[in-house]
């Protein structure tokens, strides 16, 4: 198993250092300014344009740049923004709360529904329940979320009036109050995505679970006479949530990139929306971060699901 | 001549027969803007009208929370670095300049004790210097005072070209000096008619010399305070988190009585403009939204919810099309649009002609921009309900053809029409923008039935409006036949001017940084404009603006579309002032809330 691990360490390192490359060179050559928005200022003579991107170093030659980001990551200097001259590390950190805590619950909400209602669904296939459920569940996952979105906004803050629809980070309130009115305004994010996200896995849940539960093991521990609940979890359902925890892993990373849309209509400042803001203002530095610490967290959490199943299931061996 | 009529005017104000906003009004007919109309009355002699506030509150605080929302949310909190308006915003709410202008265009005093004039002395008669005196007793956030050590500092800061400050412009030719701790002088190199281009407004907001003097030139970006404002604005720093949040609470020292009425302010960035319009006239969220980019029957159905009403506040920002007078599909000698060729088509006054007569500014302003513009016959802006007797704009396709058979350009087999080879096709370039596409849609109609065929492009906005030196799609470089923005304008008409300047080319060899983009050349048009920058007399220098303007619309060298106007929306209880040469935070420590009865 080390050894496997090692093997899989060791490869890890030169497909992140081509993926970086293959992202700077393409940041590098594509067109867009960052500071465009001077250039229709006529009170801003063209040199600060120019003597800006000396500043930057944005006229230098791409090789040169691309080792000075490289050798600059690191040493944990992860780069210095163009457009809100705050060092990147800064502004990720100040994002990285509101990213885990709204899109955290959300894959948390998502699984809490996914699992009871496919296992539910799976159990009595083709009743009414599961037919159902199957419906809600293809209806949730083809609605793109800004439809849902906007949907919620309609009906809880403009209709109801009873959900506030403006995501602010630093609610100045404390104790108690503050946990409700967190409730009040991430439910609605969070909802979104957690519903979004669980219709697609109640689908998986309830096809693994089928897999399993028609296996004859399952009718040798009904035969052995334990209680149903203890047939459903101790042996359907660890042996059916082995490819459900496979997927799950592979879905952690999306954590960290954000959820773009959703981010955008609730003004959740998360880190997608920073990923987006900065690509329209072609601000390199920091688009280069996000996109790096994603693509790092991909491998490793591919890593990750790899080791979980070999450990879950003892069929699965390396070699 | 223009002269005699101003100067009739001027007696009778001084008489009293006329009053200030009188003369405002007749001068904007002339096509005259309201600061330099302001100007006028001022040099003459005739005292600045105070802005007469309607502050109601007695005592400083206790209004509560003040929440608005910018969709473009502010980047980052020093003045000296700001990239658009949103920066200008965030920063406005700590940092103030000396003086700003209300929406007549006069000077309001904010750490200025005074506007100079030429009575108390403070403006030279030969227009070389100027004296302003300052406010005293005002301290910055963290208790220092505020002196004339401060001032001499933001313009040794902002002239160097090592911190590559935006606002350099104004500081770059001039020398300010201390005479003592409250009076600052500024000296110019020539004659200078605006004077007021220093140390006013956004672009003159003061930054303190004690937390900003170990971080000049190329370390200004290392600055704690660039992060941590401490300015002399209503409110001090709290929080801020680039693009999402700026929060700041009640500066209890703030130099005027009985101001600020709010406890706190808060910016809200992100999202986009039509869910801004519904917080503040939907839910009632916030108190106020900034540039509503949004089509006019969402709005009006938004409006009639009660909760908030919409302001439009209009500039001399223009939307324009330019015409290329070089030839950009022909490379003299290694460079496209070269100032030694002619454009074929273009250079045929006869085309330009039946082009103005094809853009239908009137469903433009109707349909498209709603309250978002006004359309304009003027480059240098009347507004419309005053109907300019010289220039007037037509939508008529008949006359273009007509134009066009008259010159000689025969329509072919295809409905396209030539002349000795050359067929009338021309590409017209703009960026991604949602009413210029639709603009862009129309106006290719109206050729189409005139017989010009028109190529359309559209470019993302971070591209067109770059200095990338090696895209060619950037609106500097203008290699195509029309290409429509808009340029923002000053109060004075000096820099909107400078676009149709023979010095002011922009050529392979400056990078395409000259402001001429059109490649359009009048020696008329630049003795006028030398005439006007030293110009002192303000009633022979807004005459000869005039003259330049009607030059620039007689010649045909450009096609004005329509005077923008930002659209902002506030929550009816709040009471504000906005002026169209300002942020909408120009006088933010006058704000109040009057609770609705």
């Amino acid at each position: 198993m080390t050894k496997y691990l090692l093997r899989r360490l060791l490869i890890a390192v030169p497909s992140i250092l081509g993926i970086s490359i293959v992202l700077f060179t393409i940041l590098a050559l594509a067109p867009g300014d960052p500071f465009a928005d001077l250039a229709t200022n006529p009170n801003v003579p063209p040199e600060v344009q120019t003597a800006l991107h000396a500043t930057f170093g944005l006229d230098d030659p791409i090789p040169e740049r691309y080792v000075r980001w490289l050798s600059a990551m690191l040493q944990g200097d992860w780069g210095f923004s163009f457009v809100s001259r705050v060092n990147v590390s800064t502004l990720i950190l100040q994002r990285l709360p509101t990213t885990l805590l709204v899109l955290g619950l959300s894959q948390v909400l998502a699984l809490m529904i996914a699992v009871p209602v496919g296992v539910g669904a799976a159990i009595k296939p083709y009743s009414l329940f599961d037919q159902v459920t199957s419906g809600l569940a293809f209806v949730g996952f083809s609605l793109p979320t800004f439809f849902t979105g906007l949907l919620f906004i309609l009906v809880f803050s403009i209709y109801l009036n009873w959900l506030p629809f403006i995501y602010r980070a630093d609610l100045n309130v404390t104790g108690l109050r503050w946990y409700w009115e967190e409730f009040r305004q991430a439910i609605m994010p969070i909802a979104v995505l957690g519903l979004y996200q669980g219709a697609s896995w109640t689908r998986y849940v309830r096809s693994a679970v089928l897999d399993v539960i028609q296996l004859d093991y399952v009718t040798t521990a009904r035969a052995k006479g334990l209680p149903e609940h203890a047939v459903m979890i101790k042996h359907v359902l660890r042996n059916a949530l082995i490819p459900i925890v496979t997927l799950v892993a592979l879905e952690m990373p999306a954590i960290f990139g954000g959820a773009i849309v959703t981010e955008q209509i609730f003004r959740v400042p998360g880190i997608g929306s920073l990923l987006i803001s900065s690509i329209l203002a072609n601000d390199t530095p920091v688009i280069m971060s996000i996109t790096f610490v994603f693509s790092c967290l991909v491998v490793l959490f591919n890593l990750i699901a790899d080791l979980l199943y070999g450990w879950l299931d003892p069929r699965v061996s390396y070699s | 001549m223009r002269e005699d009529e101003i100067l009739e005017l001027i007696t009778q104000v001084k008489r009293g027969a006329l009053s200030r906003r009188a003369f405002i009004g007749k001068m904007l007919l002339l096509g005259v803007t309201a600061p330099l109309a302001s100007q006028i009355v001022n040099a003459s002699g005739v005292g600045p009208s105070q802005l007469t506030s309607d502050y109601k509150p007695t005592k400083r605080g206790g209004g509560g929370p003040l929440r608005t929302l910018l969709w473009q949310g502010p980047t980052l909190l020093n003045p000296h670095f700001a990239v658009g308006q949103k920066d200008q915003i965030g920063s406005r709410i700590f940092y103030e300049p000396l003086a700003v202008r209300d929406p007549e265009g006069n000077l309001v005093p904010i750490l200025a004790a005074e506007i100079p004039s030429l009575e108390n002395g403070g403006l030279a008669a030969d227009g070389r210097w100027v004296v302003w005196k300052l406010k005293q007793g005002v301290q910055w956030h963290d208790g220092e005072p505020f002196t004339a050590d401060d001032c001499v500092f933001n313009w040794e800061y902002a002239r160097n070209p090592e911190t590559a400050a935006v606002t350099i412009a104004p500081y770059q030719d001039i020398a300010v000096e201390k005479i003592d701790s409250y009076t600052v002088k500024i000296t110019f190199p020539k004659p200078k008619p605006y004077w007021s281009s220093v140390f006013v407004s956004d672009w003159g907001m003061l930054i303190p010399k004690h937390l900003f003097k170990d971080f000049t030139g190329s370390k200004s970006r290392e600055a704690p305070t660039n992060l941590h404002p401490v300015g002399t604005g209503p409110y001090k720093f709290v929080d801020f988190v680039p693009a999402d949040i700026v929060r700041g609470e009640i500066n209890l020292n703030y130099h005027v009585e009985n101001r600020p009425y709010f406890d706190s302010i808060e910016i809200k960035g992100g999202g986009d403009a039509v869910s801004a319009a519904r917080a503040v006239l939907q839910t009632g969220e916030v108190d106020y939204a900034w540039n509503l980019l949004v089509e006019e029957e969402i709005l009006r159905r938004l409006e009639n919810n009660g909760k908030g009403r919409v302001v439009s506040v209009i500039g001399a920002d223009i939307e324009h099309i330019e015409f290329n007078f070089a030839d950009p599909w022909t490379e003299v000698d290694g460079e496209r649009a070269s100032l030694k060729s002619k454009h074929p088509l273009l250079s045929d006054r006869a085309v330009r002609e039946a082009l103005n007569l094809l853009v239908d500014r009137g469903s433009v302003e109707k349909f498209i921009y709603g309250r978002g513009g006004v359309a304009t016959a003027n480059y240098l802006t009347a507004p419309e309900q005053f109907c300019s007797k010289t220039n007037t704009w037509d939508f008529s396709i008949d006359k273009a053809n007509q134009v066009l058979e008259a010159a000689g350009w025969a329509k072919g087999a295809d409905g396209v029409r030539s002349k000795e080879g050359k067929k009338l096709k021309l590409v017209f370039q703009t960026s991604i923008n949602a009413p210029r596409q639709k603009t862009q849609a129309i106006f290719k109609q109206a050729c189409q039935k005139a017989g010009i065929e028109v190529e359309l492009k559209s470019i993302a906005a971070s591209v067109y409006f770059s200095s990338d030196v090696a895209n060619p799609d950037t609106f500097m470089h203008f290699f195509a036949d029309l290409e429509m923005f808009t340029e923002t304008a000053d109060p004075d008409p000096e820099t909107l001017m400078q676009l149709f300047l023979s010095w002011e080319m922009a050529t392979k060899a400056n990078k395409w940084q000259g402001r001429n983009r059109c490649r359009w050349s009048n020696k008329e048009y630049d003795r006028m404009y030398r005439d006007a920058e030293s110009e002192l007399d303000p009633v022979k220098r807004a005459g000869l603006f005039i003259e330049m303007n009607d030059l620039l619309v007689k010649e045909l060298a450009v096609i004005p579309v329509l005077r923008r106007s930002q659209v902002e929306a506030f929550n009816s209880s709040i009471k504000v002032t906005l002026s169209p040469w300002e942020g909408p935070f120009w006088l933010l420590h006058d704000w109040y809330r009057e609770p609705a009865v």
